[in-house]
């Protein structure tokens, strides 16, 4: 599948949402799209100016919203329950894990505005923790795309997976990093850059600076392999091993907290397989706070030169 | 008028002396709200429901959920007492490796439409349920049992709203009204009243019913056949109806009858 968007285009992941909802509203009339009053936001709206039919404003209420779509799911729907990360994985956290997860039932969770890029309406809106909420159910799968292109093969992939998924959007306008060729597959994280001096890890949209930032640090002689670990769950081991063994240094970085997130999880996985030390650039047991997406990384250390200085500081 | 549905009463009973037996050997349970609906149960597995024990997933059947999981002594009693599973599964009820899990599991036992237990959920999926009924143009009712103090969770009052807008005619939802909650009177740890206002004002059709009376149930249920709005049935019940010492008492929500308790009621129950 050729993909929809052109390498170095500036667009929002939630376009590649949109996008891949008018297709799977065209090729598979099981699909129903749901959302909770955001659907201009969120670009569910695509879909529900084509399909209005196949559209449900449920208003603002998450909790009935992720049940409905669970009802859905029980006569052969295909339902992808659409609003802001913090809202659906936190007001709903109960509805997701008692009803969707536990019954294993095939309700598609996706969750605009992830992580600091709604910015200027503050920390009630950002979603810093959504991954580890959602991480801590069986059952589900957690897909976060580094770009429009990404979310736009996860959303028709996600289509195709029996059982609960959540993806991770964000709000901001970001650079389209994926080759012509990319293709997501759950479960087996990609390269996009190789080099000797050890790894980056990270998950969404935070994508873009690191490739900022590594030619920075390229500048400084240092090169580092990046690697975009946009299946959370389940996780490539596989690469994990491989990269744990060489002892090169590993930077996780994410749009997340520290607690519960990617950071928490690898540190898991090596800690009970091969203890390896890890570097992080993450947010420590906080709450966001209002400021322009730009404003909030160079803050919280996620702008490329702030990732590029903490990187080479740390192997110098 | 109940005497028409003579059968039925056989069958109640058999359901009642199932429950206490399950919640008897398991030493844990829900007799009380298990009680209250045994009618509104008998009436839809033997009476209402279209559904196929042979063929639990036959897409034509008509949808049983059961909103108030706790009450899966009830359903695990129905279901067996239709033909879905064998006599000897009931006496397995909340043990270790058993399709009958403590609150009812989709996933375990055959029969059960989704899994239940937190309060309020089984409303909203039953909403779903009626929603892609309606569209793919399906004929199937959707049927839902909800307990009163379930009516405290806020989940309930969106789905009670998402229901009318969508014009959901093939949703019906017993409310088994038997008053009591964990910690006491409905109205006094968080009143309801004035209910059958609350959900006229809502948009759908209110019929308010004797929880207990074959009759009542089966014309309440049959009548909105081909209606554009959602029907909910207030059933006034008794908490415990059938064991003297349990009636009416929030102290049977949750708890096993001792030895010499579970023989009285079986006594009661011949």
């Amino acid at each position: 599948m050729k993909v929809p968007f052109k390498k170095g285009e500036v667009l929002p992941v939630r376009d590649g949402y949109g996008r891949a909802l008018i297709e799977l509203g065209a090729s598979n009339p099981q699909v129903v799209v749901l959302d909770a009053d955001l659907a201009t936001s969120t670009r569910s709206n695509w879909f529900a100016e084509k399909f209005p039919q196949r559209f449900i404003d449920t208003g603002i209420a998450e909790q009935n919203m992720v049940g409905v779509a669970a009802g859905l799911s029980l006569n052969r729907k295909i339902p992808f329950v659409t609003t802001y990360g913090v809202f659906v994985t936190g007001r709903a956290f109960d509805q997701i894990r008692n009803t969707v997860c536990y019954s294993n039932l095939n309700v598609k969770i996706v969750g605009s505005h992830g992580g600091l890029s709604v910015g200027p309406d503050g920390g009630s809106h950002q979603a810093l923790e959504d991954i580890a909420l959602m991480n801590s159910l069986p059952n589900m799968q957690i897909f976060c795309p580094v770009d429009a292109n990404e979310a736009w093969q996860m959303t028709l992939q996600a289509a195709e997976i029996r059982g609960p998924v959540y993806i991770r959007l964000a709000r901001e306008a970001t650079e389209v990093i994926t080759e012509s060729d990319y293709v997501f597959q759950p479960g087996r994280v990609k390269s996009l850059l190789r080099g000797e001096d050890g790894y980056i890890l990270f998950h969404s949209v935070i994508g873009s600076e690191i490739m900022k930032a590594s030619e920075l640090l390229a500048e400084q002689g240092l090169n580092l392999t990046v690697i975009n670990c946009s299946t959370i769950k389940p996780l490539d081991r596989t690469v994990l091993d491989e990269i744990g063994v060489t002892g090169k240094p590993i930077f996780i970085i994410e749009e997340h907290l520290l607690n519960g997130g990617l950071t928490s999880i690898v540190a898991t996985h090596y800690a009970l397989h091969k203890p390896t030390k890890l570097y992080t650039i993450s947010i420590d047991d906080r709450f966001g706070e209002s400021g322009s997406p730009g404003e909030l990384y160079d803050r919280y250390g996620f702008s490329a030169e702030k990732i590029a200085r903490c990187i080479h500081k740390t192997l110098r | 008028m109940d005497k028409d549905y003579s059968h039925l009463f056989s069958i109640a009973r058999r359901i009642r002396r199932k429950i206490i037996e399950i919640i008897f050997r398991a030493g844990s349970g829900h007799p009380g709200g298990s009680l209250s609906g045994v009618e509104i149960g008998t009436a839809l597995f033997f009476h209402i429901l279209n559904h196929n024990p042979e063929y639990p997933k036959d897409p034509k059947r008509d949808r049983f959920i059961l909103s108030k999981g706790h009450a899966a002594p009830l359903l695990y009693a129905l279901l067996q007492e239709s033909g879905y599973f064998p006599e000897e599964w009931l006496t397995r009820f909340r043990k270790l490796d058993s399709p009958l899990q403590g609150h009812p599991h989709s996933l375990k036992c055959p029969g059960v439409e989704v899994s239940t237990g937190s309060l309020g959920q089984g409303f909203s999926i039953a909403c779903g349920l009626a929603w892609s009924m309606k569209y793919d143009r399906q004929k199937n009712r959707v049927f839902v049992l909800m307990g009163d103090g379930e009516l405290d969770e806020g989940q309930v009052w969106e789905a009670a709203m998402f229901a009318p807008h969508y014009k959901l005619g093939n949703l019906t939802v017993f409310i088994d009204r038997n008053r009591l909650q964990i910690d006491g009177n409905t109205e006094k740890v968080m009143a309801l009243e004035p209910l059958a206002d609350k959900w006229k004002a809502f948009g759908w059709d209110v019929l308010q019913i004797d929880g207990h009376s074959f009759s009542e149930i089966i014309n309440a249920a049959v009548r909105v056949e081909r209606s554009n709005r959602p029907l909910v049935i207030i059933a006034d019940t008794i908490k415990g109806k059938g064991v003297s010492f349990m009636e009416n008492d929030p102290g049977w929500h949750g708890k096993s009858p001792s030895q010499e308790e579970y023989e009285q009621a079986m006594m009661e129950l011949e």
